[in-house]
């Protein structure tokens, strides 16, 4: 079952989900240590083209999942939830997946805008271009912060996200988190 | 009417100039008893490279400081001699961060290795005013051989100039990062004037 059901996920969704989540901690991560003022500066140098590729994969990945989402039926929330429960989840989830494409595209931005002028050569194979801005310290230095506030913004949203579905597992009993870890056919 | 007279010596001193132009530079090439002797390479030369990139374009800059020597053998060419060395610490490109970079460890690593050496193992002459050098290059630790293409382009009694290029493997002297976004050969374009001494 690949496309949603009114009740449970399908595997597209929890495929591109999951292969998003890794990404965004995986960039998290890249980012912060990659940006630390005492790095060697070669492995700095290749962290910085690692996080480009990663981020232009994650990018390309929550475009899909957009078209995804928008193309799919979303399931209907677990029985059980408060009101405010359901407008929570739904406010983070619409959140989550603006800042799976801003914090990239502000990413993309940044390594547009640069002075240093790096390309960007995705995985070694493709040259990425840079988006038509014009490349000044100021822009720069914009797009550098735009990018980290949201890149931790969306690190914040990640942790609440992570530990709701948590709190419903353990504490709630519930099938939020489990209905997103497989997609067997509940008849109940 | 009055104009003719004008249009026409222009006219004539171009087309003397062009026709005349290779014999002017073989007539200007001096003769090597002549141009014999021990040069100084001066501050006014010009040690300029580029890195292409992916996509087009790349780094390109120069290195403000720099000396050297080279004699000119009077009686054979290939026993002249050229001495250089050049700080990478002045490394100049235009946008400080490359700069700091070129310095770092990644690149230069000017704090343990200041200086890059060359100096000429062999001299060709392959044309009326060109010639190749092969000579012993030494950068962070490393010493390789490798070859430069020489121009003559300017002389006089006391002034010699040469255009000088050559392709360099970065690999070579442990300056890898950034391939293949980065091109691996080093173009050098220099223009090296020596002032006799």
């Amino acid at each position: 079952m690949l496309r949603n059901r009114r009740d449970a996920f399908g595997w597209g969704t929890i495929a591109l989900h999951w292969s998003i989540a890794l990404l965004i901690i995986g960039l998290i991560v890249l980012g912060y240590v990659m940006t630390r003022p005492d790095i060697d500066p070669a492995l700095q140098f290749d962290l910085f083209q690692w996080h480009k590729s990663f981020g232009f994969t994650a990018l390309a990945l929550s475009a899909i999942r957009v078209i995804w989402w928008l193309a799919n039926a979303h399931p209907a929330p677990v029985a059980g939830l408060s009101a405010f429960e359901k407008r929570a989840s739904t406010i983070t989830h619409w959140l989550l997946v603006g800042l799976t494409i801003t914090v990239p595209m502000a990413g993309w931005a940044l390594a547009s805008t640069s002075t240093l002028g790096i390309p960007t050569f995705f995985f070694n194979r493709m040259v990425i271009p840079h988006l038509p801005m014009e490349k000044s310290a100021g822009a720069e230095a914009f797009w550098t912060n735009a990018h980290a506030i949201l890149a931790y913004g969306l690190a914040a949203l990640v942790l609440l996200h992570a530990a709701a579905a948590l709190y419903h597992h353990f504490l709630r009993r519930d099938t939020v988190l489990l209905r997103m870890l497989r997609n067997e056919r509940r008849e109940r | 009417m009055p104009l003719r007279f004008p249009f026409v010596f222009a006219a004539a001193v171009m087309l003397a100039g062009f026709s005349l132009q290779p014999t002017a530079s073989l007539a200007k090439a001096p003769s090597l008893d002549d141009a014999a002797g021990r040069y100084d390479i001066d501050g006014s030369s010009q040690i300029n490279f580029s890195v292409g990139q992916v996509g087009g374009g790349g780094i390109s800059g120069k290195f403000g400081r720099f000396s050297g020597t080279f004699q000119l053998d009077g009686q054979d060419i290939s026993r002249s001699v050229v001495q250089f060395a050049l700080f990478p610490e002045t490394v100049q490109t235009g946008e400080p961060r490359i700069e700091n970079f070129l310095r770092s460890s990644a690149v230069f690593d000017t704090e343990n290795h200041p200086k890059i050496t060359f100096r000429s193992t062999k001299i060709t002459q392959t044309g009326d005013d060109t010639a190749e050098i092969e000579g012993i290059l030494t950068a962070k630790g490393t010493t390789r051989t490798e070859h430069f293409e020489a121009k003559l382009t300017k002389w006089n009694r006391s002034v010699i100039s040469f255009h000088i290029q050559g392709g360099i493997y970065r690999t070579r002297y442990d300056m890898s990062v950034g391939i293949p976004i980065y091109s691996n050969i080093v173009q050098f374009d220099m223009i090296v004037n020596g002032q006799k001494h």
